[in-house]
């Protein structure tokens, strides 16, 4: 028989996003995660942990709402529910945003996991935005997080990164890591001038939650702040699949390949003229 | 098109150089470590051949078999030999078995 308290804890979960690398889409893919969570109904927290560089505020389109942060918080300026900006266009979204005025060492592991443990009491997911290093930001990041996603692009830095990254989760002894390939091109994958999502998880050995391909809607969204998980897009539809699939939902992978192979034809056609 | 008949593709060299790069990323190996490892080797090896230590290499590789993720990490030493016999020291290898 369980009791309410554990039964209590297990029913949150606490997801770090990270990759290693900068700029392969940590930020987008939390905001997209958290977003799409809260869309099923989800209670979400998505905690910005980039102190000193914080940008999921501008990605969520919540930029302007900020009064206190994840500092004020740790500090004891503030108490935790004062930090949470409410998303309105998603019951039950919220977002913790991060210190643009300070750096990494406002924060330590210790006072993360305090901060982590009073939110589980309130929601079923809590969503870490990492920032790129192995540093004291990322310490302190995966410090409370019970599983990680790893995104990484299929580039050589991203990937070596990314297997740093899997190396150092592992010693931290995270048994749990799931691999997001972001931004892959499947006409060049076609043409042999990128790896393709199998060639990824060779490498990187761990489970595959989601293949993202590269969008320009990706972009647009970010321009108006609005995620765009689950809308009719190549990235929206790839992301609201990476959320059933962290619901624990069994979902084929989608194959860009068929979407594109007529326009890879044309473009082919081109390239040999 | 064009490059299909002339050189690697991209993703191939992609690959190939990640292959590389990450056992000597995950093997987390000083040099100095690598260096300490081979004399060791040159030392037990030396016990029963004459060899050349100052020309021993040692390398770790991996061998991956394409269809999934059973690569195997390999330490691979080249190690030169002067002289087989030495026979004085063989006669005791012998004995041992």
């Amino acid at each position: 028989m369980e009791n309410t308290f554990s039964g209590e804890q297990k029913r949150s979960e606490v997801i770090v996003v990270t990759s290693g690398k900068g700029g392969v889409g940590k930020t987008t893919t939390s905001a997209n995660v958290g977003t799409g969570l809260a869309k099923q109904g989800k209670k979400v927290c998505l905690i910005d942990t980039d102190i000193g560089l914080r940008n999921l505020d501008v990605v969520m389109g919540l930029e302007n709402r900020i009064v206190y942060n994840l500092v004020d918080v740790v500090e004891g300026n503030c108490r935790v529910k004062q930090a949470l900006i409410r998303d309105k266009r998603h019951p039950g979204l919220y977002l913790m945003p991060s210190a643009q005025t300070r750096d990494k060492s406002a924060v330590n592991p210790a006072q993360m996991i305090k901060v982590i443990d009073h939110l589980r009491e309130q929601f079923d997911y809590i969503i870490l935005d990492c920032p790129a290093g192995i540093e004291q930001g990322f310490q302190n990041a995966i410090a409370g997080a019970d599983r990680a996603l790893v995104v990484t692009t299929p580039e050589v830095s991203a990937i070596r990164d990314a297997d740093r990254i899997i190396g150092l989760l592992e010693a931290n002894g995270f048994n749990q890591m799931d691999l997001i390939i972001n931004r892959l091109r499947m006409d060049m994958v076609r043409r042999g001038d990128m790896m393709s999502a199998q060639d990824v998880m060779d490498i990187l050995a761990i489970p595959l939650i989601g293949i993202v391909p590269d969008d320009e809607n990706v972009v647009v969204a970010t321009n108006q702040g609005e995620p765009l998980v689950g809308s009719d897009s190549p990235a929206g539809q790839a992301y609201a699949n990476v959320v059933q699939r962290v619901l624990g939902k069994e979902i084929p992978f989608l194959n860009f390949e068929k979407g594109i192979s007529f326009w890879t034809r044309v473009s082919g056609i081109f390239h040999k003229i | 098109m064009r490059n299909f008949f002339r050189r690697k593709s991209s993703c191939q060299v992609a690959k190939d150089r990640l292959k590389i790069l990450l056992i000597s990323d995950r093997v987390n190996c000083s040099p100095e470590i690598m260096e300490l490892i081979k004399n060791d080797i040159a030392k037990v090896i030396s016990r029963y051949m004459k060899i050349d230590a100052e020309n021993m290499e040692i390398q770790i590789n991996t061998k991956g078999s394409k269809a999934g993720k059973a690569t195997k990490t390999s330490l691979c030493a080249n190690i030169p030999i002067v002289d087989v016999s030495k026979p004085d020291i063989h006669k005791d290898t012998q004995n041992v078995y």
